[in-house]
């Protein structure tokens, strides 16, 4: 693979995971948002792969092909199987900020990421780290997703993206995390979307509705 | 190039110049004509033809002039100050050749605020009539307007980082040497948002529909809707012009094979109007055949749209701008 090759497909993989987190943000069908962040984990697990090739690394593109496995296909499996069948649980019916003022903060928000991430692309100018700004502002959109939505799975869908956000960072960064560390995250967020599965399906039998802002009281 | 070079013109390039006006003069009701062609052949019924905006444009240049009670020389001007617009920005853009006599003169921001001051005559005129319609339309026209310029700005940025210049010419030709930007995300992100403040500037579905005129749905006829006789030819004629000219453009800027150099010969002028009249023709067909899946957005949809296509403009400036790698 040559320098230019491994350039255009990085910077591909990272517009792409970038692009994903906004039409995440634009759609309010939850169905159709779980099947973007399974198209954000394919651009997730091109990165590692990307480099992996490029530097001759077996143990990258390991990394890569388990990443692909768990983030583009299982987690979006087990979240679109807690998606519920009615109607009004199929879409972000009342968000608490419109569409179009999410789509204008989501522009602030990557502006920002770029603002603060200069310092570090100044520490080591390569193509890799010219594209942490976009995982970066990957992360900021996926915190202010979780904290604009309402529906459980559509917060599950932010937390995804958050960690999406985070394992890219970390793979622009480091140039390769330890097999050991990327598995432990892994698990840990493949545990975390199971436990949140199950809790969605209970609250949907105790309440029948996962509205979590209905959920302000206690009850004996 | 820089836009020293361009600045000698040449004998041939003022022909391809004067060839291109009176091309998209001639073309732009036939572009208008063969996209209802499409929609009707699709639709299943016969269509009028592609001739029939030329044949209803002339029924309408002979009638009678008539001008509702108490408006001003701001209703009156506004046809010609559209048309005249749109006219010198055929002029200006690089679509059959790169040297255009104009085209140090204009840049993009040159050309993008011509596009504007034709939708500003139009929405004073709207204004103007004093009717509900009338400032309906232009209430409307402006909310889409102050969203699509932006955008326009935006998009047409991040394409003139890699040409390092915001003239159009230069950036045509440097995506012509260096077809392999065409790919990088910054310029995919660019197409996507022009193609949609294209559609909405033109007032084609799904922002506004072109062939209704149902008081709750329409924009731009609402604003047209006084006009009559030789005026409403000219508005018309002008908006069929826009159409042709912002296609000609999306083509050139993404698309640049064919278009002559800044000295061609008779036989590349020959080339580059062949190649940019197919390349439109493509377009609009492909954006005809679009529109017969697509159904109307709700008005409150609409910014909604605007502003998705603003956040991609904006996300292809940020690419162009910061992936870009000082090497190559």
């Amino acid at each position: 693979m040559t320098q230019a090759t491994y350039n255009g497909l990085l910077n591909l993989a990272a517009g792409a995971f970038l692009l994903a987190a906004v039409m995440i943000v634009w759609r309010r069908e939850i169905q159709a948002t779980v099947k973007l962040l399974a198209w954000q984990g394919l651009a997730l697990a091109a990165i590692p792969l990307t480099e992996g090739i490029y530097q001759d690394d077996g143990a990258l593109i390991l990394v890569g092909v388990v990443v692909l496995l768990l983030r583009a296909v299982v987690l979006p499996l087990l979240l679109a199987r807690a998606v519920g069948t009615e109607a009004h649980e199929r879409r972000e019916s009342a968000p608490l900020v419109n569409t179009t003022t999410s789509l204008l903060i989501t522009a602030g928000l990557t502006i920002l990421a770029y603002a603060v991430t200069r310092p570090i692309i100044a520490l080591d100018p390569s193509p890799a780290t010219r594209a942490v700004p976009a995982a970066f502002a990957v992360i900021l959109i996926a915190v202010f997703l979780m904290v604009s939505r309402r529906r459980a799975v559509s917060q599950a869908v932010g937390f995804m993206m958050l960690d999406n956000g985070i394992a890219a960072t970390a793979f622009l960064i480091t140039a390769g995390v330890p097999f050991i560390v990327e598995l432990g995250a892994s698990l840990d967020v493949l545990f975390a979307v199971l436990v949140l599965g199950l809790l969605t399906g209970h609250m949907r039998r105790t309440f029948g509705d996962t509205d979590l802002d209905q959920l302000s009281e206690l009850r004996g | 190039m820089s836009a020293a070079d361009v600045s000698t013109t040449h004998a041939t390039a003022i022909l391809a110049t004067l060839l291109q006006v009176l091309a998209v003069l001639a073309g732009a009701p036939l572009v208008v004509g063969g996209m209802r062609q499409i929609r009707a052949r699709l639709e299943g019924r016969a269509g009028g033809g592609i001739g029939q905006p030329w044949r209803d444009l002339r029924k309408q240049l002979r009638k009678q002039q008539i001008t509702p009670l108490g408006t001003t020389a701001v209703f009156a001007l506004a046809p010609a100050v559209v048309a005249g617009s749109t006219l010198l920005i055929a002029a200006i853009l690089p679509l059959i050749a790169l040297g255009s006599p104009l085209d140090p003169a204009a840049d993009l921001f040159g050309v993008v605020g011509l596009l504007f001051l034709g939708t500003v005559a139009l929405t004073l005129a709207g204004l103007d009539t004093g009717t509900a319609f009338g400032g309906m339309g232009s209430s409307r026209e402006i909310t889409i307007a102050a969203l699509v310029e932006p955008t326009i700005l935006l998009a047409v940025f991040a394409l003139s980082v890699p040409g390092q210049s915001a003239n159009l010419a230069a950036i045509v030709s440097a995506t012509a040497n260096n077809p392999g930007q065409l790919v990088s995300p910054g310029s995919l992100l660019a197409f996507v948002a022009l193609a949609i403040v294209i559609i909405a500037e033109t007032g084609r579905l799904p922002v506004d529909n072109p062939s209704t005129h149902l008081e709750l749905t329409m924009i731009h006829e609402a604003m047209v809707l006084e006009y009559a006789g030789p005026k409403l030819a000219l508005v018309e004629w002008a908006s069929a012009m826009r159409l042709t000219v912002l296609l000609g453009l999306m083509a050139n800027l993404f698309l640049p094979w064919g278009i002559a150099g800044p000295d061609p010969s008779l036989l590349a002028v020959l080339i580059g109007f062949v190649a940019i009249a197919v390349k439109i023709a493509v377009l609009a067909g492909v954006l005809a055949a679009g529109e017969v899946f697509t159904a109307k957005l709700r008005l409150f949809r609409i910014p909604e749209l605007l502003a998705g296509s603003f956040l991609l403009a904006l996300l292809a400036v940020t690419a162009s701008y910061f992936f870009a790698t000082p090497t190559n």
